[in-house]
């Protein structure tokens, strides 16, 4: 099985904040790590090639030359290798670009299966590996938290729902995002950290590649961010008085008035 | 303090101490409380190569030295000396194979040890042989290409969950000590049981457990070295993991001065934190110093034996007595500092006091280290006299 894995560094939310008079976020001194779902998405790879030591699996980023830490991160749990984008050309990019990017990347690396986590805790979109699987014309089943068989040519797995969780199965080769659900991430071990260390990463720019210019970086991003801005939060108070039963029909009233509860 | 650590011992080091905050803290308090053996804690020890560290680079090892050992075993037991033990236990059970082994036992049992898929057990102790290890009785006889064994192993850490047992038992019972050999006995040989599990005041963690060997029959092949070495590949082989002990004590001397200080930032007494207070300050003072002064000395004894020392039984065994009497003081003292709240299962200080005692027991307990140190100076001044 060749596996991709697509991972993003992001900063450590728990430490970031917004600028206000920017709107934007202040990335400096911030600690960066690999976005948390890639962690299981990591894993899944991993846990397949345990079972199938043939197995290879390949760590891929597109960000600025610092991302290639997450990268060395990945190898040090037990990824084989790493490719990193980077580029000027890449600058810009919306999650459209990005996956454009990524998917001529996975091309060229060769896959039967590409694992995403299901969202960037940064961007929050959870588009980057969907469109991926557009670029790339293949299927892809998304908030995977299940792996149930892998077989010659397929798999079977479980998607978390709002509801429960759908069976489902598809034909290889495939895109995966993965919840959190779907397994531990390992921890790093000394031995690939010391491979960690002493790993050349593969950097590839947009030629590299074989983007097309019109389709990578700002070009090739229709997203336009017209205001960035940190949402005002507005608590309203009421209190309600009166007997139990008074302030229980109140309340029941006032959650009629908005629509939280149906009227009958 | 910086003591002078490689850029590699400073990774295993965090390496280490990811996995005491990650896999054993969340969960210490629970296998303390229901007396359990993690092999959850095992397995992640074990994928992130911790058990490879001992063993030699050319049977799928890393070949690390004692130093890297003392520091894994130091950030374990920052978080649960019942694992470090475990972890310790492990080493101290490969270590006859790794130093008197053949190539082909070696070969044989060497990888799987390193990639964590096979425990390890040391079984010496018996009922009427601990601290006078000459007492061993249970036999070894040779019958064609088989050695029968027949007797009990009494309180052996990781009995039960250990595939491979190293057991010293006797092949010549006219010859005393001179008559221990050493044996590598598998899990899942006929006639090769487990006794009872105790239940222990600490490190409940770590099991330890009877191995009851009733005509166990082994291959002759099993023999380590030659017959008679029995006794000097179990002194061989405490030596060397002794000072890991020192390490224990240091790792969790140094959680108790944590909590203890946390604790005292907290409290308020007398209208203000009691750290404010000079008596506290003075008791963590101490507590604090100990424990700098010890890890030192357990890095300087763990260097002192990589740098390939023939004979270091005195410093291994100094390093034992230091580390651990220090490591029952603070422990104590954190409790104290905590007044009510140390005594509390709601804090872990009293399961370190409690795990600590083990300290100055196993391996040897800390008065006959005394006579091990005792005999080791009068033999040095008789020597240069
Ligand atoms: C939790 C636990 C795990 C263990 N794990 C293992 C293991 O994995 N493998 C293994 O082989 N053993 C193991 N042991 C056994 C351990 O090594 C012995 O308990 C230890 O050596 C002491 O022996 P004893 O308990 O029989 O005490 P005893 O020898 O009965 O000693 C009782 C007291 O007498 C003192 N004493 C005895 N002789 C002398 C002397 N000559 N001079 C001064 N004082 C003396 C001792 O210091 C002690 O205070 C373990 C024990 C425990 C409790
Ligand atoms: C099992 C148990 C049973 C108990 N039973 C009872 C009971 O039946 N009835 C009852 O009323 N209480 C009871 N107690 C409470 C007990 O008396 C208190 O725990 C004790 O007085 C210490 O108070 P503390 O735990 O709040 O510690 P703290 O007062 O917070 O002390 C913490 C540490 O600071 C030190 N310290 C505090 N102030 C000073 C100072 N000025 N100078 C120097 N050092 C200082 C203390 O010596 C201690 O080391 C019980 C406690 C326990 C653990």
């Amino acid at each position: 099985m060749k596996i991709i894995v697509c991972i993003k560094q992001v900063p450590d939310t728990s430490e970031v904040r917004i600028n206000p008079e920017t709107n934007t976020l202040i990335r400096e001194g911030v600690p960066s790590i690999i976005n948390p779902y890639d962690l299981h998405a990591i894993e899944a790879a991993l846990q397949i090639k345990d079972q199938d030591p043939a197995s290879t699996v390949t760590a891929l980023t597109m960000g600025p030359p610092h991302a290639e830490v997450a990268l060395r991160d990945a190898i040090a749990l037990g990824v084989d290798d790493a490719a990193l984008l980077t580029d000027r050309a890449f600058a810009g990019s919306d999650t459209w670009a990005t996956a454009y990017a990524l998917a001529k990347a996975a091309e060229k690396i060769g896959f039967d299966m590409i694992f995403c986590g299901k969202q960037a805790i940064d961007g929050d979109t959870a588009q980057v590996g969907p469109e991926m699987a557009e670029f790339l014309n293949i299927p892809h089943i998304a908030y995977v938290k299940k792996i149930e068989k892998i077989e010659t040519g397929k798999i079977t797995v479980h998607r978390l729902m709002d509801d429960g969780y759908d069976v489902l199965e598809s034909s290889l080769p495939l895109l995966m995002t993965v919840v959190k659900e779907l397994n531990t991430p390992r921890l790093p071990s000394i031995k690939g950290k010391m491979r960690a260390k002493k790993i050349e990463i593969r950097k590839w720019t947009r030629q590299d590649i074989g983007a097309e210019d019109s389709l990578t970086g700002l070009n090739g991003s229709p997203t336009r961010v017209s205001n960035i801005f940190a949402p005002v939060i507005k608590k309203e108070r009421k209190t309600i008085t009166g007997t139990p039963d008074e302030m229980a029909a109140q309340i029941l009233d006032e959650l009629k008035a908005l629509h939280c509860i149906q009227p009958g | 303090m910086d003591h002078f650590l490689t850029d590699d011992q400073k990774m295993i080091q965090e390496l280490a101490r990811k996995i005491a905050v990650e896999k054993i803290m969340p969960v210490r308090a629970e296998l303390d409380e229901k007396d359990e053996f993690s092999w959850d804690i095992v397995n992640a020890l074990a994928q992130s190569d911790m058990f490879s560290l001992f063993v030699p680079e050319e049977y799928g090892g890393l070949g690390k030295g004692s130093l890297d050992m003392c520091l894994v075993i130091e950030e374990l037991s920052r978080a649960c000396i019942g694992v470090s033990t475990t972890f310790a236990a492990a080493a101290l059970g490969t270590y006859p194979l790794i130093l008197y082994g053949t190539d082909e036992q070696k070969k044989k049992y060497l990888p799987e040890i390193a990639a964590g898929k096979k425990l390890v057990a040391f079984g010496l102790t018996e009922a009427n042989a601990g601290s006078d290890a000459g007492g061993v009785q249970t036999t070894a006889r040779l019958e064609g290409s088989e050695y029968v064994l027949n007797g009990t192993k009494q309180w052996i850490t990781n009995g039960g969950e250990a595939a491979i047992n190293t057991i010293i038992a006797m092949t010549d019972k006219t010859k005393g000590a001179r008559g221990a050999s050493a044996f590598v006995v598998e899990k899942g040989t006929p006639g090769f049981t487990f006794g009872k599990k105790e239940h222990k005041m600490g490190i409940r963690s770590s099991v330890t457990r009877e191995l009851v060997f009733d005509n166990c029959r082994i291959p002759r092949e099993n023999l380590i070295s030659r017959e008679g070495m029995g006794f000097i590949i179990a002194m061989r082989t405490l030596d060397q993991s002794r000072v890991g002990v020192g390490a224990q004590g240091v790792g969790v001397a140094q959680a108790a001065l944590d909590e203890a200080v946390k604790f005292a930032r907290q409290r308020i007494q007398f209208e203000k934190p009691i750290s404010a207070i000079q008596a506290v300050q003075h008791i963590l003072a101490d507590m604090a110093t100990q424990v700098e002064v010890t890890r030192a000395f357990v890095y300087a004894v763990a260097r002192h034996i990589d740098t390939g020392a023939k004979d270091f039984t005195k410093e291994a065994a100094m390093a034992k007595v230091f580390g651990s009497d220090m490591a029952m003081r603070v422990t104590i003292d954190a409790v104290q500092v905590m007044g009510g709240s140390g005594y509390m299962k709601e804090y872990p200080a009293e399961k370190m006091m409690r795990d600590a005692k083990i300290l100055q027991i196993y391996e040897g307990t800390n008065q006959i280290q005394r006579n091990v140190i005792g005999q080791a100076l009068i033999k040095e001044a008789a020597r240069h006299k």
